[in-house]
């Protein structure tokens, strides 16, 4: 039994002991420790690592539900967390939405997890920004590179009791040019499979072809989006649109059955072997197909989202759930037919998993990153945002010219609707999270239109 | 309280030095939260926390190590320290610039935030039966979903130094908020009091009293429904007025970012994003017309963004950013200060224990104006007014922004018109500061409890004190 599903355990026992048999109890226990080496101006100027547990209890009794958390493990500190958060269910008002707890139920075979990026120290963070600050070739540089552990156990008082563990790296960072800035990322599981060196050097290639930009009128553009601006589509798509609570609130676009996206179209939500495989309120995770060729399927629930829509729970419980409702967080859109006309480019930049989309693009944009895309509209998802990282005019196939950062207003399931999506990368690049806590796994998107609405100037 | 922390603080900040730190501080934090929300009459999510633990950041040479452990005994505070000095030697492998720190005079004092009502002492029935009346006044109303939201933050910190500081505060934090939305066909109109998720602040329940959620929960629902037929903010270049809850984060996004000076020197680049403001410039640069007078106070009583020590022992200290429009001062910490020639420092905070301090913003606000709101409509012949904030967003160097907010209206011949639905407007931060010539006397101190910013994310808490102004050749109605 693990450290944390033992301390889940005496969590319940203690709520059993403190409210009686007849209360309802769910905790989960997780230590995280988050290693992050970041830099600017190439060099390291942030250094950073926690170790942390935490234990979270919900707890519904006499009708009415609270939930409590804690850093504080010690006998006194789990006692003081299920007493106030028992004092707090008997004083709130009733909760009609409580869904009761998880049975048992097993979870799905594991994926394991690498031991060796648990453990990863500062040394090997500080190696592979050396690598990406010299591959850069003396052009400025910032970015991060972190390694995560994470090993939590679940247990509640209707005998649920699992536990699992997973860990992360990721590096991201840019190179900067006469104003101008490239960008590489690269998640996953090992450590040793991040080499600092080919992202420096991607994202060099990138800074150096975008400097001495030109500036273009709005306008819909054709579009060629790299796997870092893909995963915002993903991203907002199920935060907003596949979110549980959204949809059965009548807040989202999602229907079910419908042929909403193009039929090139494919994403699911891919949790094991990257996070835990289970969620907070014991649901075990796996594999969740949002879209299949391009019908919606499915959206992501909770126990108390899926009581209202009339589902079940996908495994999508976390502690803002209830609040903002269940999110897919670990995102796949699925890689097109692979084609033998994919160009060799060593230097350049287009990344290498769109370099046959653009090959193909009459005249468009190439587009690299989006940045700080927010919601004018929820029901519609149109967004507005910037580009960022680059971009570039692309006629008859080729990079003409480096164009400087647009804003964009843009319905993003009007973006992949039918019709709309001429084509899908063959090869998918795992992306880390970078804020919002989703990571991705994304190709690249030739898109028919794009609504660029304004550009540096104004 | 009776226990204090400064012996853990010290006793990590001792191992960073011993283990060849040649600067260190360590700060331990007690973080009680709680929170709850209601919809549509019913209480949705109540949930508290406790979080304690201790974070020390080291200076090592000229490099940076920061470890962070949720045990507070001796033992684990001096692995801590000696932790944070083998990250900073790690971080000598890719060397920056040489390090200084520039002078913060050591002090022993203690500092409280002003509360009238202690919010976890407020019985939670009574908060919960506020949030319940307030989403059922606005469901009662026609709206079709009713939101209700308040959250607490009870902090209490002892930081100490190498330099000689050893300081304990606490901070009592509040706010909440309620919105009315309504379905259409295709699209969801949203209105919310006293403001976008709510108004907050550095005060106790008291301040919740003075916002009266049930009273104008069901204007909310009623003017979210008659949005839904409102006609569309119309596209073009037209005279904009602003509420002040809307101005606060335009503030927040096009000024308060961009005087970060760890942005303005690269070290925020790859995420965040840098600024346009070029410290050649400091002292000169004209950013907005003379009505803009732009400080930066962790001093003023209530603010979100108020404090009596920085997180880096600095003491409490207002300073213009923008005087008469020209740019004038920055956000800073005592590296970064050095670093760029500059002898202040003053606005380096975390979220937490587990996380490494960095530049934020305090409380930086716009100083009032000579005006009313009702004299600059009086004196619009032609233009929009809007309010209340809905979407954000704005490039990395906070050039590029554009706004959407839940309510417009026309002013035609200096009196309010129709209600406009899905008002937005877009520009460039010079551009548009230097075209406000009217602003309003109304300031009141908005508080922003959601500002993101580093790797790994930290949730700041910042203030903006705001009041109606005028902006002239302004593009609007901007969609997709």
């Amino acid at each position: 039994m693990s450290a944390e599903l033992d301390l889940a355990g005496r969590v319940v026992e203690l709520t059993r002991q403190l409210a009686g048999p007849g209360a309802e109890a769910e905790v989960v226990a997780v230590h995280s420790a988050e290693a992050l080496t970041r830099f600017a101006n190439s060099a390291i100027h942030q250094n950073v690592a926690e170790a942390t547990t935490s234990v979270q209890l919900r707890l519904h009794i006499d009708g009415r539900t609270a939930g409590g958390s804690t850093t504080v493990t010690s006998a006194e500190g789990l006692s003081s967390l299920v007493e106030r958060t028992l004092a707090a269910a008997r004083l709130a008002p009733r909760d009609p939405g409580w869904a009761g707890l998880t049975a048992p139920t097993p979870l799905p075979a594991g994926a394991g997890f690498d031991e060796a990026t648990a453990a990863a120290g500062p040394q090997e963070r500080a190696a592979r920004v050396r690598d990406f600050v010299d591959a850069a070739g003396g052009l400025e540089t910032a970015g991060f590179c972190r390694t995560t552990y994470v090993s939590g156990g679940f247990a509640n008082s209707a005998g649920q009791a699992v536990a699992g563990r997973s860990a992360e790296a990721a590096m991201d960072g840019i190179a900067r040019f006469e104003g101008a800035d490239g960008v590489a990322r690269l998640a996953g599981g090992r450590l040793d499979a991040i080499d600092g060196g080919p992202l420096g050097a991607g994202a060099a290639a990138k800074a150096r072809a975008g400097a001495r930009p030109v500036e273009l009128p709005p306008g819909h553009y054709e579009v060629v989006l790299e796997p870092t601006a893909v995963s915002d589509l993903i991203d907002n798509l199920a935060t907003w649109g596949f979110n549980g609570k959204a949809f059965a609130q009548h807040q989202s676009f999602a229907e079910l059955g419908a042929h909403q996206f193009d039929e090139k179209i494919t994403l699911t939500d891919e949790p094991l072997g990257a996070t835990l495989p289970f969620d907070l309120e014991g649901t075990p995770r796996d594999t969740l197909v949002l879209v299949r060729d391009g019908v919606t399927q499915a959206v992501s629930h909770d126990r108390t989202s899926a009581a209202e829509a009339g589902g079940v729970s996908t495994g999508h419980a976390s502690a803002a759930s209830r609040s903002w409702g269940p999110m897919a967080t670990n995102l796949s859109l699925t890689p097109g037919p692979v084609t033998n006309a994919v160009p060799e480019e060593a230097t350049g930049p287009i990344a290498a998993p769109a370099r046959a989309l653009v090959s193909r693009m009459r005249r468009g944009l190439l587009i690299t990153d989006l940045w700080y895309t927010r919601v004018l509209d929820q029901k519609s998802l149109v967004l507005t945002g910037l580009t960022r990282n680059g971009v570039w005019l692309v006629e008859d196939g080729e990079v003409t010219a480096a164009v400087s950062n647009m804003r964009f207003t843009q319905s993003y399931p009007q973006a992949l609707a039918p019709g709309a999506v001429l084509a899908v990368g063959a090869d998918a690049l795992p992306l880390p999270d970078r804020w919002s806590g989703v990571r991705y796994t994304a190709p690249a998107l030739h898109l028919a239109a794009w609504n660029l609405t304004g550009n540096a100037s104004g | 309280m009776s226990v204090d922390h400064f012996d853990e603080a010290g006793a990590a900040v001792q191992a960073a030095l011993d283990a060849g730190a040649r600067y260190a501080d360590a700060r331990v934090m007690l973080r009680r939260t709680e929170s709850m929300s209601a919809r549509d009459g019913d209480v949705e999510d109540l949930s508290s926390g406790e979080s304690a633990g201790l974070g020390v950041r080291a200076l090592v040479g000229s490099s940076w190590g920061f470890y962070a452990v949720p045990d507070l005994d001796d033992a684990a505070a001096r692995a801590a320290g000696r932790r944070a000095a083998e990250i900073a030697a790690a971080s000598a492998r890719v060397p920056g610039p040489a390090i200084d720190l520039v002078r913060s005079e050591p002090v022993t004092a203690s500092w409280a935030s002003d509360c009238e009502i202690d919010p976890l002492s407020v019985p939670l029935s009574e908060k919960g039966d506020l949030l319940v009346a307030a989403t059922a006044a606005a469901r009662d109303a026609g709206a079709d979903l009713a939101e209700g939201i308040y959250q607490i933050w009870d902090t209490r910190k002892w930081f100490v130094s190498s330099d000689g500081h050893r300081i304990d505060q606490h901070i009592r934090e509040c706010g909440a908020g309620v919105t009315a939305s309504a379905f259409g066909d295709g699209e969801i109109q949203r209105r919310s009091w006293p403001s976008h998720r709510g108004q907050y602040a550095t005060r106790g329940w008291e301040l919740v009293h003075e916002l009266a959620l049930t009273d104008n929960a069901a204007r909310m629902a009623e003017e979210a429904r008659a949005l839904l037929t409102a006609p569309l903010c119309p596209a073009g270049e037209t005279t904009l007025i602003l509420g002040g809850e809307q101005l606060a984060l335009q503030i927040h996004e096009s000024v308060g970012h961009a005087i970060e000076l760890d942005r303005i020197l690269g070290w925020e680049a790859a995420f965040a994003g840098t600024s346009w403001l070029d410290l050649a410039q400091l002292g000169s640069l004209r950013y907005g017309s003379d009505l803009m007078n732009i400080t930066i106070d962790p001093g003023l009583p209530g603010a979100l963004g108020s404090f009596g020590y920085d997180d880096e022992g600095s003491p409490a200290a207002k300073r213009d950013a923008v005087r008469n429009g020209i740019w004038v001062g920055v956000l800073a910490g005592r590296d970064s200060a050095a670093m760029a020639g500059l002898d202040y420092a003053g606005s380096v905070r975390s979220d937490g224990w587990a996380r490494l301090p960095m530049v934020r913003m305090t409380n930086v606000g716009l100083e009032p104006g000579p005006h009313t709101l009702d004299e600059i409509i009086a004196a619009t012949d032609d233009g929009i007014l809007m309010d209340i904030n809905r979407s954000w967003s704005i490039d990395d160097r906070r050039l590029n922004f554009q706004f959407g907010c839940e309510i417009g209206w026309e002013i035609k011949n200096g009196r309010r018109g129709r209600m406009l639905r899905n008002p937005t407007y877009t520009g460039i931060g010079p551009k548009f500061w230097q075209s406000m010539d009217m602003l309003s006397s109304e300031t009141v101190a908005w508080g922003t409890p959601n500002c993101g910013k580093g790797q790994p994310g930290q949730v700041g808490h910042t203030g903006h004190p705001a009041a109606p102004a005028r902006f002239t050749n302004v593009r609007v109605g901007v969609r997709g």
